[in-house]
């Protein structure tokens, strides 16, 4: 193979960059306060302690990560409720109406969040849903709608019509279509979806920030920001806190990198 | 003749799209023409807010301090990214294995990453203090004028992960006949890549700026936590000015109209952007190859 060594110069020294803040991350969460204000951070632990750990989890942390599983369930499941049988309306219904809704939808994919808090904020405080995870979880849900149907649709048309054709000439209803064609050939793109959405769902900050204030339905990455506050100079105890909340994804990592790969680049890539 | 999907398949996703982030760009710009305090009811106010951006000496500043920050971001990501992505096209195990270190970023939300990076910067007790060295005197965070750089940068180190994957991605998809017969006709790695792989991967390069252009335009989590703006307004860019504007200082009609004026430029960049390199006649391009 061929060599390219600008390129393999470029990529050690970010190598480093990348490594060597997480590494200092997990090694100062394991570390006590006395041990990290005075040792190298570069050196191992010198008296590994799970205390941190324990601070964390003493200091609401676990509800934060409830609140953070469950909007990001509950977005995950509208997007996939609400997105899959519209990518196959898209992908094969002949109505204008349908073709114009997507036309629509597409436009969606420039709007940026950040300009729409304020009216999403009027939105959510009329609709009396502040401070809830309600108010989290639906735009949340609106705003990952089009990428998701844009990724389902592609991946629909990409199914051969006398597929199609063929269902349906053993009688089959539209509805049986979606159940037994469609929900297993889309199946890679839907996880494809699922994944895009989740990551956006459980590292959101804008929504909660503006739409949530109480300790009751603070999300995690809230809940990083104001340990940030909470612990003060206790800085192993916030590395702690910032190392749990990535683990979950970790360990998705781990499992399945070409999806959660797939999930990161969804509408974008080929 | 066989049963296809009726509208309603697609009605609900619509709806709620409607109802929950195009009903919002809507309202963003009426609510650009009103006085509103977050609370009370919005009261029309006719081009007020308009008249008084164009006279807002802060909101030039932050727009300033925007367009610095995009500059330098995309400078400073692009040729990583692009470098890094070619290279982790390679199918070599070693560059597989590092380039799923490389994507590590990627799992960390940008609170996580502000967080540590703030840490580690503290004039006090961060990393750079502790080891030593002529960086460790320099103050990332406190210095008006370096805190933009170190905001830049923090952004590149979150980011390039991302666009490496799309470069990855478009330079594994170049056929591998246009470098053999380069390597035929003689051409070297060097010639190869300014003659093949860059003008194959226009069409990346174009997509991955328009993402940093838009994504430098409104991203203001990373400054909210980093720094909050500061040291005094140092760091205080046009999204976080329309954030303080509007949550902070409950002047949430004004505030609209930054997030308009935010869209309008944001929009237009990317069009400019696809114009200036022909994006359009290029997709066709694509597909006839």
């Amino acid at each position: 193979m061929k060599r390219n060594w600008p390129a393999g110069a470029s990529a050690l020294v970010w190598l480093v960059l990348v490594v060597g803040p997480l590494y200092f991350m997990v090694a100062a969460s394991l570390r006590g306060r006395a041990d990290y204000l005075t040792s190298s951070p570069l050196k191992p632990p010198s008296d590994p302690t799970l205390d941190n750990y324990r601070t964390v989890l003493g200091g609401g942390f676990g509800g934060y990560l409830f609140n953070n599983v469950v909007v990001t369930a509950a977005t995950v499941a509208i997007v996939v409720l609400l997105g899959v049988p519209a990518a196959y309306a898209v992908a094969r219904s002949r109505s204008k109406l349908v073709q114009r809704g997507f036309t629509l939808l597409l436009a969606g994919l420039a709007i940026p969040a950040q300009a729409t808090i304020i009216p999403v904020y009027l939105l959510i405080t009329r609709l009396n849903l502040y401070d809830s995870l309600t108010a989290i979880i639906l735009p949340t849900a609106a705003f990952a709608l089009p990428v998701a149907t844009l990724v389902l649709t592609n991946s629909l048309r990409d199914v051969p019509k006398e597929l199609y054709e063929a269902q349906t000439i053993d009688g089959a209803s539209a509805f049986g279509v979606l159940r037994y064609l469609v929900l297993p050939l889309a199946r890679p793109a839907i996880v494809t979806v699922v994944v895009y959405t989740a990551l956006n769902a459980w590292n959101g900050f804008l929504f909660p920030l503006v739409l949530t204030q109480s300790e009751s339905s603070r999300v995690l990455t809230l809940g990083l920001w104001n340990f940030q506050g909470q612990f003060g100079t206790n800085v192993p105890a916030l590395l702690a806190a910032v190392t749990l909340s990535v683990m979950p994804i970790f360990v998705v990592y781990l499992i399945g990198r070409r999806y959660l790969l797939s999930g990161l680049t969804a509408g974008f890539g080929k | 003749m066989h049963q296809r999907p009726s509208f309603w398949y697609a009605a609900p996703a619509f709806a709620f799209f409607a109802l929950f982030a195009a009903l919002p760009m809507v309202l963003v710009v009426v609510l650009s023409f009103t006085s509103w305090d977050g609370l009370g009811t919005p009261q029309p106010n006719g081009v007020d807010n308009w008249a008084r951006l164009a006279d807002d000496g802060q909101a030039y500043d932050a727009v300033g301090r925007t367009a610095i920050l995009m500059v330098v971001s995309w400078l400073v990501q692009t040729p990583i990214a692009l470098l890094i992505g070619v290279w982790a096209a390679g199918r070599q195990r070693s560059r597989a294995v590092l380039s799923s270190i490389f994507f590590l970023p990627l799992l960390l939300s940008t609170a996580a990453i502000a967080l540590l990076w703030q840490v580690m910067l503290d004039p006090n007790f961060g990393v750079l203090q502790s080891l030593g060295g002529p960086l460790g005197d320099v103050q990332f965070l406190g210095n008006p004028s370096i805190v933009l750089y170190t905001v830049a940068f923090v952004i590149t180190w979150q980011y390039v992960p991302f666009h490496t994957l799309l470069y990855q991605g478009a330079a594994r998809a170049i056929p591998k006949t246009l470098y053999e017969a380069a390597t035929i006709d003689g051409a070297g790695r060097v010639r190869q890549f300014f003659h093949i792989t860059l003008p194959q991967l226009r069409y990346t390069i174009i997509t991955s700026s328009i993402l940093m252009i838009v994504g430098s335009l409104t991203t203001f989590d990373t400054v909210l936590i980093l720094t909050n703006g500061g040291p005094g307004t140092a760091s205080r860019i046009a999204p976080l000015h329309m954030y303080i504007t509007g949550f902070s200082g409950f002047e949430m009609g004004y505030a609209s109209t930054m997030a308009v004026l935010l869209v309008v430029v944001g929009t237009g960049l990317s069009l400019l952007v696809m114009r200036v390199t022909g994006f359009r006649s290029m997709t066709s391009q694509q597909e006839g190859a």
